[in-house]
């Protein structure tokens, strides 16, 4: 049971061993509380998110199921000096995503010198065509990542995945910071944490640096698919939150080689639009003519430069399992330096020797669709039966080079409110890093809690819950 | 503000101010039917509450038997009916779900609540009459909170001009339709029992009994009924203080496109402010009504185009 990372208490053979230095204060604080307490805030909690409407459609359970994220009262604590270890890391590899980006829409070095094959580019279903050799403001393509963050081992850490399309998950992070100030102010009294609460003023700033040239006084929007996606409070969250308009695609239009929005007042110029929606949905005109969620004509004005979209149109590209394995060395082309996060050691299922090894591993690895998010379409080994062992087995002879595989890692947990008290759960990590003129980032990010007993999902859509993540400031 | 904003709020306010005209409306039809009256006058009367709403191709379609529990039925909990209490409840939540961002949280909290509740309230053994008070108090509710919680900005005019818009509408409605059941009665200075129990069931469905009797202290005569559901500023739900409200809110939200709006609207106040009970009764209420609804009608296509639904660029 105790084979993995801790974050609470250090490991002392088969027992719990002490408490961990950033952990100490509140774990004295925690014993001092008594269980009615603890439970009357929980229900507090639970109470005050429904109210508000802070939840989340789940697909395929029936239209219009609305549910609660749980939300556990014990936080994720992580010292200072290693968030700052992370967020180098985070910054030099988001650098290097950006650039790579650029590069395959421009001059495709990294393809000419060989380290990754033109195929694994050209067959990406991310990759976008209409965007070769099209010059985007700062040459910035992913202006918000989300990068998935686990601790394995004896806690390293380690980058899972580099979520540059439509990362979700920031509100959760600020509704979560927010309810713990509510229910618990006296621990922050005594805790120097870190704030994160001024991330919307920070993604507005990084969305107007990026609004095409010459314009003054940039006008932002939010675009969301509308009141039936799964994160719609999150969209209407963030607008509310930044002071700007959220729109669907019908509340905008294209005329004179610019994009406006319709108003009480008559149409609005927009400069930059904060999409929450695919590459696919965007332009009917352009990619899927069945979308009625686009704006027709809006790649024409955004190919002429006229409007911002973030992030750009084929960032996708660099955010797929099967260029995934390459980042590291995408570090080192570009930026001539050493990667300062780990990757997780991947199996290539399309080459033959990678795919022989998965095959007689399968009992023991991660397998996941290349293309595959949200925790759906993958294989947990170790937790399958031999049915579904098998059935992934014939997807993989079918179709290799539409999956990867890894070692199932061990990844660290944290102790959480479960139904017979406290048990430590699997937890990862999703810091939101925006990249404009700068890149920059709160402290932390959203941490994600699988509240099954030995689960190693967190993602929200198949039953994790989420905690508030402190940074303590030395 | 976003024209699809405005569009959502501005029939958010529409809905909730139809469900509460509507639940008035049933809860009068209901005390009315309670007293001595033959089967063919209780028969026309619920005609005439369906024709108020212009539903009764659409009941006859779905229904054999014209009876109150038929009528209560598909205009207060049928849901295929989209003008039933029960849809209109739904569709201002929708409404307000869309843009929840711009609504304050206790408006939004009011709109959601009565919704989560109304399963419950429209059980088929409950009595009408509370159900029709729960609406008009969730409905005055719903009011009350948008005014002391919203800020005073276009959002709020919107609000505004979909609730004013509506009630205009909806007391021109009340009046025409029991005008036609007894016509004869509009020009006489005293009225048989049956009449005055017409004319004061009226006035109780638009929460008039009691102003009347403080405004005029005098017996209830049709000319006055009318005179003060049309031509009384200070009755809230007359013509003219729904549409003063209106040409207010139209000032207030005022571009490039909308003058023609606002002179239609200015004209529409005036030709109340102005008006003397007489000459209309002379010129007959019915024609003078009629036409009001068909201005009302149009003014609502100028408001969708001119701000909520504007076409191309």
């Amino acid at each position: 049971m105790a084979n993995f990372f801790n974050e609470m208490t250090a490991f002392a053979g088969s027992e719990d061993g002490p408490v961990r230095e950033h952990y100490r204060e509140f774990g004295a604080w925690l014993a001092r509380q008594s269980d009615e307490r603890i439970e009357r805030k929980r229900a507090e909690a639970d109470l005050a998110f429904r109210r508000v409407g802070i939840t989340f459609a789940v697909y395929g359970d029936g239209a219009g199921t609305e549910r609660l994220i749980p939300f556990d009262t014990i936080p994720r604590i992580i010292p200072a000096h290693e968030w700052t270890a992370l967020q180098a890391g985070l910054i030099q590899r988001v650098k290097a995503l950006n650039m790579f980006v650029h590069d395959i829409y421009h001059d495709q070095n990294i393809i000419n010198a060989g380290i990754i094959p033109a195929r694994q580019i050209y067959q990406n279903a991310q990759y976008r065509p209409e965007m070769q050799g099209i010059d985007v403001v700062s040459d910035i393509y992913a202006h918000i990542a989300g990068v998935d963050i686990v601790r394995a081992g004896e806690g390293e850490f380690y980058v899972l995945e580099d979520n540059l399309r439509v990362p979700s998950g920031v509100s959760y992070m600020l509704e979560d910071r927010k309810m713990m100030m509510r229910l618990f102010p006296d621990l922050f009294a005594r805790h120097r944490i870190a704030p994160v609460e001024h991330y919307p003023d920070m993604l507005l700033e990084n969305l107007r640096s990026v609004a095409p040239g010459g314009v003054n006084d940039p006008t932002v929007v939010v675009m969301t698919p509308g009141m039936h996606n799964s994160a719609y409070f999150e969209h209407a969250f963030l607008a509310q939150q930044m002071g700007v308009e959220l729109v669907e695609g019908k509340d905008l239009f294209v005329n004179a080689n610019a994009v406006w929005m319709r108003t009480i007042r008559g149409p609005k110029r927009v400069d930059v639009i904060y999409r929450r929606l695919d590459d696919d949905f965007l332009d009917p005109l352009a990619f899927r003519s069945d979308s009625s969620l686009g704006v027709p004509g809006l790649l024409s004005v955004y190919r002429a430069g006229r409007v911002t979209l973030a992030n750009a149109i084929g960032t996708g590209v660099a955010d797929d399992k099967s260029i995934y394995p390459f980042v590291p060395d995408m570090i080192r082309f570009y930026l001539s330096e050493q990667p300062l996060l780990n990757n997780v050691p991947t199996w290539q299922c399309r080459k033959p020797e990678d795919l022989a090894y998965t095959l007689a591993h399968l009992h023991e690895l991660v397998v996941k669709e290349v293309h595959g998010a949200g925790g759906y379409g993958m294989l947990i080994g170790p937790a399958s039966s031999k049915a579904q062992i098998e059935d992934f087995r014939r997807r993989l002879v079918a179709k290799p080079d539409g999956y990867i595989a890894q070692p199932t890692l061990a990844l660290s947990a944290c102790p959480t409110y479960v139904e017979n008290g406290i048990a430590p759960r699997h937890i990862d990590l999703r810091p939101f890093v925006l990249s404009g003129k700068t890149i920059s980032m709160v402290p932390g990010g959203l941490t994600r809690v699988a509240l099954e007993e030995g689960s190693l999902v967190v993602n929200s859509s198949q039953g994790g819950g989420t905690k508030d993540t402190w940074i303590l400031e030395e | 503000m976003l024209s699809r904003t405005a569009d959502h709020l501005y029939w958010m306010a529409r809905y909730t101010e139809r469900a509460e005209n509507i639940a008035r409306m049933l809860d009068v039809a209901v005390q009315t039917s309670m007293l001595p009256q033959s089967q063919a006058d209780t028969e026309q009367a619920w005609r005439a509450m369906l024709g108020i709403s212009e539903l009764q191709q659409a009941f006859d379609a779905s229904h054999a038997e014209l009876n109150e529990t038929n009528v209560l039925a598909f205009m207060a909990i049928d849901p295929a009916n989209p003008s039933s209490i029960v849809s209109c409840l739904t569709a201002a939540r929708e409404n307000a779900r869309a843009v929840r961002g711009v609504l304050t949280t206790e408006l939004w909290e009011t709109l959601n609540g009565t919704w989560l509740e109304l399963p419950a309230r429209v059980a088929p053994d409950g009595d009408p009459s509370a159900f029709f008070d729960w609406v008009k108090h969730r409905c005055h509710l719903a009011r009350g909170v948008a005014l002391g919680t919203m800020l005073a900005d276009e959002a709020m005019v919107f609000i505004h001009l979909g609730t004013f818009l509506e009630r205009a509408d909806s007391t021109a409605r009340i009046l025409d339709v029991k005008y036609h059941a007894v016509k004869e009665s509009v020009t006489a200075e005293l009225l048989t029992q049956r009449e005055f129990y017409y004319w004061a069931a009226l006035l109780r469905s638009v929460a008039g009994f009691e102003i009347y009797r403080k405004v005029y202290r005098d017996t209830i005569t049709p000319a006055r009924v009318a005179e003060l559901l049309m031509l009384r500023a200070d009755m809230p739900r007359s013509l003219l203080a729904c549409m003063e409200q209106v040409v207010s809110n139209l000032k207030a939200v005022r571009n490039d496109v909308s003058s023609d709006t606002e002179r239609q609207a200015g004209k529409m106040q005036a030709q109340l402010q102005f008006a003397r009970i007489e000459d209309i009764l002379e010129a007959g209420l019915d024609n003078t009504l009629s036409r009001f609804m068909q201005d009302v009608y149009d003014l609502g296509n100028r408001i969708s185009r001119d701000f909520l639904v504007p076409l191309g660029a």
